[in-house]
């Protein structure tokens, strides 16, 4: 199986990510390979298995409802490129 | 002087309390080999050695007063120096991931496992390297340049963990806390000669861990022995209420530096049963791998276990479940990387672009190739077949397990098919370095503990590691065989030549 360029183009966009020409022909070449690869669990029957997504048995883990102290804000702000009235600021949403 | 930092974690505490040497200057030790190696080694992202000088002399008037009055106790690890992979957060130190997109990002907050060594009294040295967000087997995929096997320069340490690794086998620290994901703390372990748990999942807290995969990421251990290792688990392991997939199980008591496991003759392993799989055992196993595992396990029946053949038949299964769910997990987790709350921004006009220039710029190949892998496999229409599928596929091989935990205690096992490769090896072919991963990754979908531990060399003189993996929970009993065979081997001993 191999994935088209407009598919390799369109994964990177549902990821967000910004390819070069050059990215996208190598992707769709070693991920087309990764997915031959991995097509060998399409053999196994599991119609009667049920999926496991965690290993730890389920279980409530809500806590009591009451206030404790959090992260300073100004702490959480350091890290970010741009601030502004305390807040994150970034380029319009909407063009 | 130097010579200090190459005593174990237990001779090291058992020595500052004897008041033999000052922690100051076992961390003036460490910090000295550190200086002479580095350039050499690469083990570090960040060395915090001025902060580890400061915190040595406070032990050091600990351990004082407490000479004076001995009646009291000490937090188990005062004064010993330890290092950190660069996944975990330490309040005010860079955590870069060995990543671009971090390379400015200074976390506001401790992760409690760095927390819980701080209580304990341990002196941190810095930030070891890793592949980028812990993705990869052999830290080629750093952003931050590669770090170099002891054993041979020419060489992987192994990844994702391969900067603490590297640094226990090279004497720069005596312990390291790694990740293992798929078998990040193991494979480094056993390509550069040193014992590296993996925990349960669920053993021991993430609060502070930089995500990867989350059904599957464990923060572990690197030590040179199992005894250390021990050591160092007991404190970061337990129920922490700020990670909701940490378990509140009582932890077994570990002491092994107190268990008088001493010799052959007291068959320290007597009814032990050790499960041998014959799927571990295949074309492409090194011969020289093979022969170490299997010497070791006669070891191990010398010692009073006994060995027999066990089946886990998905086995091969394993490696493309990993390959679709890690990625999976990873897609989800690296969304937050936007250039919005942390990170260098790529400035743009918009907001959409801001998000995939940043991305395209700041994430390594690796990290695009699977954020693109795992995108697909959770994609409209891929889902049921790809994503669905593998977490199928992973209930069965949970299911091996479970089986095989009906007929033995332990499963002994290679922990990589070949001992260290060359840098540069595998670089231009991803699949050929995901096979690297094969015997490690099964635990992790298990969510069962594993242990990597030197057992030989080969003709080239590089470490062979073994694994016992165990049932839910039984990191006591993996520690307490590896103990014994350490006992009587001395693998775990041999320091390269650097």
């Amino acid at each position: 199986m191999t994935l088209t360029i407009a598919e390799v183009e369109h994964i990177a966009s549902l990821a967000r990510l910004n390819l070069t020409d050059a990215e996208v022909a190598r992707f769709r070449e070693q991920l087309s390979a990764i997915l031959d690869y991995v097509a060998q669990l399409q053999a196994l029957d599991t119609s009667d298995i049920p999926p496991t997504s965690s290993v730890l048995p389920p279980r409530s883990v809500l806590r009591q409802d009451e206030p404790h102290p959090g992260l300073a804000l100004d702490a959480l702000l350091a890290n970010a490129p741009q601030v502004e009235a305390d807040q994150f600021r970034v380029p319009p949403v909407l063009e | 002087m130097e010579e200090l930092a190459s005593l174990s974690l237990l001779r090291a505490i058992q020595g500052l309390r004897r008041g033999d040497f000052s922690s100051r200057e076992l961390v003036a030790a460490c910090l000295q080999r550190i200086d002479r190696l580095e350039p050499r080694l690469h083990c570090f992202l960040a060395l915090t050695g001025e902060a580890a000088l400061a915190q040595a002399v406070q032990a050091d008037r600990r351990l004082s007063a407490w000479r004076l009055s001995p009646h009291e106790s000490l937090p188990p690890l005062l004064g010993v120096p330890l290092a950190v992979k660069d996944v975990l957060c330490v309040a005010g130190v860079p955590c870069t991931c060995g990543s671009r997109i971090l390379e400015n990002f200074i976390p506001p907050y401790h992760a409690t496992v760095v927390e819980r060594l701080l209580a304990a009294g341990a002196v941190l040295l810095g930030k070891t390297n890793t592949d980028e967000f812990a993705m990869g087997s052999s830290t080629e995929n750093s952003a931050y340049g590669v770090t170099r096997n002891p054993w041979d320069l020419e060489r992987v340490p192994g990844g994702s963990s391969g900067g603490s690794a590297a640094a226990v086998s090279a004497r720069l620290a005596p312990a390291a806390l790694g990740t293992d994901t798929g078998g990040s703390v193991r494979q480094p372990a056993s390509l550069c000669g040193v014992t590296g748990l993996k925990p349960s999942y669920g053993r021991v807290s993430r609060y502070g861990l930089v995500a990867f995969g989350s059904s599957l990421d464990v923060v572990g251990v690197l030590a040179q022995d199992a005894a250390d290792a021990a050591a160092v688990f007991r404190t970061i392991a337990g129920y922490d209420p700020r990670d909701a997939t940490s378990l509140d199980l009582p932890l077994p008591d570990i002491r092994l530096d107190e268990l008088g496991t001493g010799s052959l003759a007291d068959l320290p392993l007597k009814g032990i049963r050790i499960g041998v799989p014959q799927e571990y055992f295949i074309g492409g196993l090194q011969a020289e791998v093979e022969t170490g595992v299997r010497e070791a396990i006669k070891t191990l029946e010398a010692l009073g276990a006994s060995a027999q053949p066990v089946s886990l038949p998905h086995t091969q299964y394993a490696l493309p479940v990993y390959y679709l769910l890690a990625p999976a997990e990873a897609s989800a987790n690296l969304a937050r990387y936007d250039g919005v709350r942390y990170g260098p921004r790529a400035e743009s006009d918009t907001l959409w672009q801001v998000f995939r220039r940043t991305r395209g710029e700041r994430f390594g190949a690796e990290v695009k190739r699977r954020i693109m892998l795992g995108t697909y496999a959770l994609s409209a229409g891929y889902y049921d077949a790809y994503y669905g599928q593998a977490q199928k596929v992973r209930t069965l091989i949970k299911r091996d397990f479970e089986q095989a935990f009906g007929q033995v205690d332990v499963i002994a096992a290679p922990v990589t098919p070949t001992t260290a490769f060359r840098i540069g090896e595998h670089s231009d072919d991803p699949l050929s370095m995901y096979l690297e991963d094969i015997f490690t990754i099964p635990a992790n979908l298990a969510g069962v503990p594993g242990l990597a531990f030197p057992v030989g060399f080969d003709r080239q003189g590089l470490p062979i590691g073994m694994q016992l993996i165990g049932p839910y929970f039984g990191e006591d009993q993996l520690l307490r065989i590896a103990h014994a065979y350490q006992q009587v081997a001395d693998w775990h001993t041999r320091q390269p030549t650097i």
